[in-house]
């Protein structure tokens, strides 16, 4: 028995349950708090699949930034209508059902797909692999990322401008 | 472990982040929600190029999470500007485009 199988399990109940208290929670403050837990555990998935880099970049972007994102967006919002930070969800029956059926068929797929079970070994480094393959045969779409990120930073200034 | 397992956790996550969208209320709660989904799907993504041997699913993966901050970024935005105009951030509230 190595460590690897008692890693998985740890990291995917603590991924299951703090994504579930993501969506159950009422307070909305404790979700997004819940998330950065559950962003925090994926990374620790990815660290599990060898890749480091997206390990690193998982934390820096998803639970560094989007989270401090979201809670000056909740600060924002919900500044000016003065009571608690509640939330309600509407139509509990229809989502269980629909995402329940949506699991279901997917787990179905899986079962009847030939599926590799074999884990081949790192061949090198991972990470120097990807930033190769990055800037050689994806360099257009890495390009075009920086436009999109450039064209993302405008938008949002545009959006937070004062009132004239 | 198996392929089939990190598959099983990601179809989890998914669906709870499906969960999550269709029933939240609140505009950033259902944000979340396709953060959430996002996530599953990058999962997926790490998982198959790890088993496959193929380094090409893990920059997709990085487009992914780029994409997804700038994503989240507009769309925490939004929110921000519709409840500037309308003061509310409740999805059910904007219903401008009722006939």
């Amino acid at each position: 028995m190595s460590l690897e199988p008692i890693a998985f399990w740890g990291l995917a109940a603590v991924l299951l349950a703090s994504s579930l208290a993501v969506v159950l929670t009422r307070n909305l403050f404790h979700s997004v708090l819940y998330l950065a837990l559950s962003l925090t555990a994926t990374a620790g998935v990815f660290l599990s699949l060898d890749a480091e880099f997206l390990a690193a970049v998982q934390l820096l972007l998803y639970a560094g930034g989007v989270v401090t994102i979201v809670v000056f967006a909740i600060v924002v919002t919900e500044r000016l209508v003065g009571d608690r930070i509640t939330q309600t969800s509407r139509q509990i029956l229809t989502g269980f059902i629909l995402s329940g059926a949506l699991l279901v068929a997917v787990l179905v797929v899986f079962r009847r797909a030939p599926l590799t079970v074999l884990r081949p070994a790192v061949s090198g480094d991972l990470t120097r692999a990807i930033g190769e393959s990055l800037l050689t045969s994806y360099v257009l779409p890495f390009e075009l990322l920086g436009v999109l990120l450039l064209a993302a930073l405008l938008g949002a200034l545009y959006f937070a401008r004062p009132d004239d | 472990m198996t392929l089939q397992a990190y598959l099983t956790l990601a179809a989890l996550l998914f669906c709870i982040g499906l969960f999550g969208v269709l029933t939240r209320r609140n505009t950033i709660g259902i944000l979340l929600g396709i953060e959430l989904m996002l996530n599953a799907v990058n999962i997926n993504l790490v998982a198959f190029a790890r088993f496959l041997g193929d380094v090409s699913g893990m920059v997709f993966t990085v487009f992914a999470i780029c994409i997804t901050v700038a994503e989240v970024a507009l769309g925490l935005a939004l929110v921000i500007l519709i409840f500037r105009i309308r003061r509310t951030a409740i999805a059910d509230h904007l219903d401008l485009l009722k006939g």
